[in-house]
């Protein structure tokens, strides 16, 4: 799992790649809160064009970038899902939460 | 179903083994010519169920986990991963979608996954012995598998 971060202004953007499974998932989570707290984004993009696994550890991952970023009344889009992720993702419903593109 | 083979593994219940135990059972699997998306519901089934003994079954030490494969007739792949740790009280609700005991990296969905994966998905459990979950997917027969 590597983990590529780019801001600009207050969007940051995060990408994921390698396998997301719960071996990773602590990693993942603390970079994430660490970028997210280091730029306080109004926009933030998870971008899952290289993962090639995830399991259910992935949907808790975008439930906490989600979560964290109504707490900063932001909003959480998540990219490029391959469609083995897009689908662990789609099974706890997250398309209604999170905007997929 | 009579099996027409089998591989038995034991590995410790550290969370480097959750890839190795996967990509194995995506391995063995193989043999029944499966489609990418075949291969890719066994791989996220293996990972669920190997992840809950690993997190659940041993919460404060190592243990063994066995993860066993077999093809059986009808290109039937049966996995069972098996741990002795602390078991499942209450089988039923660990089952339902979200419930989780695990902590903020846990989201609940594991057996969902793994019910919606693979074609059958048997939970045994005793409080105290261990956990034993058994799943079944059938591999559709492609046109040329040499089986």
């Amino acid at each position: 799992m590597a983990m590529k971060c780019a801001a600009e202004g207050r969007e940051l953007t995060v990408a994921i790649s390698g396998e997301v499974d719960h071996h990773a998932a602590r990693e993942i989570l603390t970079q994430l809160e660490r970028h997210i707290s280091a730029v306080m984004p109004r926009s933030l993009t998870l971008d899952l064009g290289g993962v090639t696994f995830m399991d259910s550890s992935g949907i808790a991952v975008v439930v906490r970038a989600k979560l964290r970023m109504d707490d900063l009344g932001g909003r959480v889009r998540v990219r490029s899902a391959p469609p083995q992720a897009r689908r662990v993702l789609s099974m706890a419903g997250l398309e209604r939460m999170v905007r997929f593109e | 179903m009579k099996p027409t083979n089998e591989a038995v593994i034991t590995f410790w219940s550290r969370s480097a083994n959750e890839g190795f135990a996967r990509t194995a059972a995506a391995c063995f699997a193989a043999q029944l010519d499966p489609t990418l998306d075949e291969i890719n519901d066994i791989k996220t089934a293996v990972s669920e169920a190997v992840t809950n003994a690993i997190v659940h079954a041993y919460p404060d030490a190592l243990g063994k986990v066995v993860l066993r494969l077999r093809l059986l007739e009808d290109n039937v792949m049966e996995v069972v991963v098996r741990d002795s740790g602390v078991g499942i009280a209450d089988v039923e609700q660990a089952r339902m979608p979200l419930y989780t005991t695990g902590d903020a990296e846990r989201s609940g969905m594991g057996f969902t996954i793994m019910e919606s994966f693979m074609d059958t998905l048997k939970v045994r459990s005793k409080p105290g012995k261990g956990t034993a979950v058994t799943m079944r997917k059938r591999i559709s027969r492609r046109r040329g598998a040499s089986v």
